[in-house]
């Protein structure tokens, strides 16, 4: 995040303004004046915890009983009693959360405190609780459900939350702010994702895409005012004796690129693929055409599924693998044979108005990486670039045959959100 | 303009304003430190609103511009007017040239548009910039001057500054990434949708007649649908509609059929609709 001197001082005058009485007004002034957008909230709130703690130690009761706190956070969740719900997740970590021994000198554990909870077990029971007090008769009663599930997601959050500013006040602070507070969405790595982080990088598709088409747009817009066409100026000067009165513009082409996805959906890197696949069809009318073909050691054409499934990203991957035939033999990726059929199926695809991104981490499993395949794609195609969602030092290492095909494609480093975004306003012919 | 944070919430709720905290702190803060407040979110969560809101607090003159594409320095600070310039340069003939150009550039001849307005004269103002992301990126570059200084600058005229700065409230539904230098120059304010509490207290604020315990199924309904993955989810304004249809309809208590036929009020894409009918089971009847 960058915060400058200005916003130093009005946090500053903001905290003298506010007072340091209540805790929840100061974290909203801090964050007014601190931030410039709402994405930088997830890694806001966690920090703000760390250093303006609601405590210091443990909660100050004795220690919890696993049975009797059970008992007592599923009244907590049926009653949505939020308040009760954090002092159960800091009597939850105090009393489970604590290893080495005694308990609490290494530190504290969520993991741990949870696995010895197990809120999600307590389900069914707050539901029919829910709805025997009558929050559930008639329609509401089917929400029920859905509601209890996102109350005990809630107290897991707390729980990690309490754990977190307790192994800070051990380890101190600083360490704690800078290695366990994750990233904005758009800083995750690709590779290194989590299912939730994944998930949260699908949301920054449509934010990302929009801001991708204003920028491709203006460019566009300037691209479109061309140079001075000198021989028509001279033609048209002779209905004015020669005088040129009216320059005339060369008119641009309107250019609208082609473009050719083809991914690489194998485990590694499906979440990098799915990410740029909903990029690109969140740009689609940026595009005369686009064209998603993915593969694993078979290559198919996804474009169909693309459209149909513009809202519901979720389901994405799982809809490419029940529907497309993208493995033979093994499920393992194979560069040179996806890219083999890939000309032989598809070959027409490619033109001299075509973009073609390639994604994938180039590891071949040791098998042929077929050069001479992608060699004809670049011939065809108008520009062929690579991105690469592995660091570029691990290029070459292991089976990887990122170095060969980087001879013959533009291969770019590409990791996070942030890096395809301005990969892709970079690279895309406008 | 208030003591407090509490006082904040206070008379805005006179007003039929219901403000979450985090509204209430910042409005407090821009009011304190004199910046503008830029205000993002969702459609239909009040940001509009809510300068209307402040600006009847305050007893203050609501100056607006609404920003689209295309907007630009004639339409959000000032225009010379022309037809009055010609007839004062063809009244004084007999004058000499020098005389009649002066004076065709003075104060008489200008239009001010919302920004000049806002910042001209002594009476409380609130400025309130709408869509500020549906302008070019050009009128941004126009806006830093306003608010980073309060002040506009006619070139025959000099520069104008402000003597009482208006209470300025930009608001975005980010479909265009606002400038660094823009954001820089405002409190941030995100407003989201309210939690479940809140959204109660709204519908039973703004739809008094409807029945309790309806109102707060109304709520959990909308709630559910918004965490469902959909192309739009319904917002607070969306809420306030149904709860409105819900009452014309003389409803008592939510059925399958009812909430079926009335969907259409809260969603606006016909996949969202079938979405939604999907996972809440109302094609089981």
């Amino acid at each position: 995040m960058r915060i400058g001197t200005g916003e130093t001082v009005d946090a500053a005058r903001a905290v003298d303004a506010l007072g340091l009485t209540d805790r929840e007004t100061l974290r909203e002034g801090l964050a007014a004046t601190l931030l410039h957008g709402q994405a930088q909230r997830p890694v806001f709130d966690p920090v703000f915890d760390l250093y303006f703690p609601a405590g210091v130690g443990g909660p100050g009761t004795r220690p919890a009983d696993r049975d009797d706190l059970r008992e007592r956070l599923a009244a907590a969740l049926a009653d949505n009693d939020t308040a009760l719900l954090g002092r159960l997740a800091a009597e939850a970590v105090d009393g489970f959360g604590g290893y080495g021994s005694p308990s609490g000198t290494d530190g504290w554990s969520s993991y741990q405190t949870l696995d010895r909870l197990r809120p999600q077990t307590l389900f069914a029971r707050v539901r029919d609780d829910v709805r025997a007090r009558g929050g559930g008769a008639g329609f509401d009663g089917r929400l029920v459900g859905d509601e209890v599930r996102r109350r005990i997601a809630e107290f897991r959050g707390l729980v990690a939350s309490e754990a977190r500013r307790r192994v800070a006040e051990r380890r101190g602070r600083d360490e704690i702010a800078r290695r366990a507070v994750a990233p904005t969405a758009d800083r995750v790595d690709f590779l290194s994702a989590g299912a939730t982080q994944l998930a949260e990088l699908r949301r920054t598709v449509r934010p990302l895409a929009r801001k991708l088409a204003t920028r491709l747009a203006a460019r566009r817009r300037r691209a479109a005012r061309g140079s001075i066409d000198l021989r028509r100026t001279l033609r048209a000067s002779l209905s004015t004796g020669g005088v040129p009165v009216r320059p005339v513009l060369r008119r641009r082409r309107p250019a609208r690129p082609e473009l050719v996805l083809l991914c690489d959906v194998s485990g590694s890197v499906a979440g990098f693929s799915d990410f740029t696949m909903l990029l690109v069809q969140a740009l689609h009318d940026q595009f005369s055409k686009v064209r998603v073909f993915a593969f694993v050691n078979r290559v198919d054409e996804v474009t169909g599924l693309l459209v149909h499934g513009a809202a519901d990203p979720e389901g994405l991957g799982a809809r490419i693998d029940a529907e497309a035939s993208l493995t033979s033999h093994h499920g393992s990726s194979d560069y040179g044979a996806a890219l083999g059929e890939f000309v032989e199926r598809y070959g027409d695809a490619v033109g001299p108005r075509t973009t073609v991104f390639v994604l994938g981490d180039a590891r071949t499993n040791r098998s042929d990486p077929n050069l001479p395949a992608l060699r004809w794609i670049t011939e065809r195609a108008r520009r062929v670039y690579w991105l690469n969602p592995e660091p570029r030092e691990r290029w070459g290492t292991g089976d990887s045959e990122a170095p060969a095909y980087a001879e013959t494609a533009e291969m770019r480093e590409c990791r996070d959100a942030r890096q395809l975004g301005a990969l892709i306003s970079r690279l895309l012919p406008v | 303009m208030f003591h407090s944070v509490d006082d904040v919430s206070a008379r805005l709720a006179g007003t039929g304003y219901l403000a979450s905290p985090a509204v209430a702190t910042t409005v407090f803060l821009a009011d304190r430190l004199g910046k503008p407040l830029l205000v993002e979110g969702p459609a239909g969560v009040g940001k509009t609103e809510l300068a209307k809101a402040v600006a009847e607090v305050a007893g203050a003159r609501l100056v607006r511009l609404q920003c689209y594409e295309g907007v630009d320095e004639s339409r959000a600070l000032y225009e010379w007017n022309h037809a009055k310039q010609l007839l004062r340069i063809s009244a004084g003939r007999d004058e000499t040239w020098d005389d009649a150009r002066t004076d065709i550039f003075s104060e008489e001849f200008l239009l001010p548009r919302p920004l000049l307005t806002a910042i001209r004269g002594d009476d409380p103002k609130v400025l309130l910039i709408d869509e500020t992301d549906k302008a070019d990126v050009e009128v941004e570059g126009l806006l830093l001057e306003v608010l980073s200084d309060f002040q506009v600058t006619v070139p025959e005229l000099g520069t104008v500054t402000a003597t009482r700065r208006p209470f300025v409230v930009l608001t975005s539904n980010a479909s265009r990434e606002l400038s660094e230098a823009l954001r820089r120059r405002c409190l941030f304010l995100h407003i989201g949708f309210p939690d479940e509490e809140l959204e109660r207290a709204i519908v039973r604020l703004k739809v008094p007649d409807l029945d309790g315990a309806l109102a707060a199924s109304v709520v959990r309904v909308v709630g559910a649908l918004r965490a469902m993955e959909l192309r739009k989810v319904p917002s607070v304004s969306e809420t306030i509609d149904w709860a409105r249809t819900l009452l014309a309809l003389g409803a008592d208590t939510l059925d399958e059929t009812l909430v079926r036929d009335t969907l259409g009020v809260l969603l606006k894409h016909q996949d969202d609709v079938l979405r939604a009918t999907a996972k809440l089971d109302l094609d089981a009847v």
